[in-house]
């Protein structure tokens, strides 16, 4: 297990590759589908909020308010990356980020994207919502909750040890486009 | 808040929290199959202390609670109004509680008003039998899974899959080829060969009603049951897709008939957050008894 502490550095990241197992510990953004072509179309990030050298986690969570008015996460499990894939280059140029959380894998533009900029894309466990939520020990803000919804907002999540696996790497690996040409192959043996 | 409504509400907690143990039996065999030290391994390892963790805190196992079915069946005279109001405030608590995510967008504005309760959820489908027993079953299908769902018009000249069991073994095994791990495998399909395309996408998802561990009636199918999950665990995609030795944890298949022209095979992913619950109702609208 390697462990990653936001903000990252490019070094880092071109360090990593297809298949090892990350631990992250730091702040976690929260983005998905509305922030995605909000961002593409020109769209600002919040004042104070900055991407740089950060973590991108498609993710729409189950939020609540406790008692004490503070938000807590409930579930917390990632959503398919792949809709994103006609925004991701974009947003990992623009904004600088070095790491995007998801599940099922990315494309051609994104993983150029990630050689070009210096990001990687990282796996996590799809449907993991309550282990996942156990590693988010607070969540300090939430951005565009009126505008987008609860499961399309920016929320922050201060993470300790998030697990995930590095499935494309920023040396234009994909553990996805392997797997997939490795199982074709397979499957004509059956047909 | 009436009986019925604290049995449903309960119904939908106990699907959102807890995996039956036909699914969970299956996931832990699963875990046992990995090659140790592989990342299909700790994928797996997660997906079980997840499990247990849903459980224990009565919290969603996934956070996307998904598309809100219920399948009621119950005597003739069951006030199906009564009912459809008490499972809409049920799904309306269970939201605020955390139980559901609030999950339901207007397709038009893309506005969510946070209640899970508008045009098409939940969504009920009532059947009559002769028994005056009511019967409640609910399936809580992530879009994850949805999405890789697929419906294929036989004959498929580019899959070479003509209109027979081969045809459809071929339209099958391609569908779990291009789901790859994007339905948060490993998965379980629910399968209808024939229907029209509505009838034959709903009765695909009711396949997923049955038990992991039952037996096809049909010969021919209970075979092609077991063949696709066989070769689907030789492709090597594995939990998430990562590379491993299960791809598929079930496979059940119906059949409706189908009109001359038309030759459907519709295919429902589940991923492994396998969310399936039901009960048996009390005359008084408690829950009597559940069934998985």
């Amino acid at each position: 297990m390697i462990e990653l502490q936001t903000p990252i550095s490019e070094d880092q990241i071109r360090a990593l590759k297809v298949g090892d197992e990350v631990a992250i510990t730091g702040t976690l953004f929260t983005g998905r589908d509305a922030v995605h072509k909000y961002l593409h179309e020109g769209g600002k990030l919040p004042p104070g909020v900055s991407f740089q050298g950060g973590i991108l986690y498609h993710c729409g969570p189950v939020i609540i308010k406790d008692e004490a008015g503070n938000w807590k996460c409930v579930a917390a499990g990632p959503t398919t990356s792949i809709r994103e894939e006609p925004y991701q280059w974009q947003v990992i140029r623009d904004f600088g980020l070095r790491g995007v959380i998801g599940k099922g894998g990315m494309g051609d533009k994104t993983l150029q994207a990630c050689k070009e900029y210096g990001c990687v894309y990282l796996h996590a466990i799809g449907g993991a919502a309550q282990v996942l939520a156990e590693c988010v020990k607070r969540v300090p803000n939430v951005h565009f909750m009126e505008q987008f919804g609860a499961p399309e907002a920016i929320w922050e999540f201060e993470v300790v040890r998030f697990p995930a696996v590095v499935t494309m790497d920023a040396h234009g690996n994909s553990l996805h486009k392997e797997v997939l040409a490795a199982s074709q192959a397979e499957l004509a043996k059956y047909l | 808040m009436n009986l019925l409504q604290d049995s449903l509400l309960e119904l939908i907690r106990r699907t959102s929290a807890e995996i039956p143990e036909d699914v969970h039996r299956a996931i832990l065999a699963a875990l046992e199959r990995e090659r140790k030290g592989t990342i299909a391994e700790s994928a797996m390892k997660i997906i079980d202390q997840n499990i247990a963790l849903a459980k224990n805190k009565s919290q969603p196992i996934c956070q996307d609670t998904g598309s809100i079915i219920f399948y009621i069946a119950g005597p003739v005279g069951l006030d199906q109004i009564a009912f459809e109001a008490a499972a809409k405030e049920a799904v309306k608590v269970a939201t605020k509680k955390g139980y559901l995510r609030q999950n339901s967008v207007d397709s038009l504005t893309g506005k969510n008003d946070g209640t899970n309760v508008g045009p098409g959820s939940p969504t009920l489908h009532f059947h009559q039998h002769r028994s005056p027993e009511v019967v409640v079953r609910l399936i809580l299908k992530g879009g994850g899974c949805e999405n890789v769902g697929a419906q294929y018009s036989l004959p498929n000249e580019k899959l070479k899959a003509n209109r027979d069991l081969d045809g459809c073994r071929k339209a099958i095994l391609d569908a779990v080829l291009q789901a790859q791990g994007k339905g948060c495998g490993p998965g379980i399909l629910g399968v209808c060969i024939g229907g029209d395309r509505a009838t034959g996408y709903e009765h695909s998802k009711q396949q997923l009603l049955r038990r992991l561990d039952d037996t096809n009636p049909n010969p021919d199918l209970d075979r092609l049951e077991k063949d696709i999950v066989e070769i689907a665990n030789k492709l090597g995609i594995g939990p998430m897709g990562f590379g491993g030795q299960t791809t598929l944890l079930g496979a059940k298949i119906g059949v409706l008939n189908r009109l001359p022209a038309s030759y459907f095979v519709s295919v429902s992913y589940m991923c492994w957050a396998y969310r399936r619950q039901g009960v048996s109702l009390a005359p008084d609208g408690g829950i009597a008894a559940w069934l998985y």
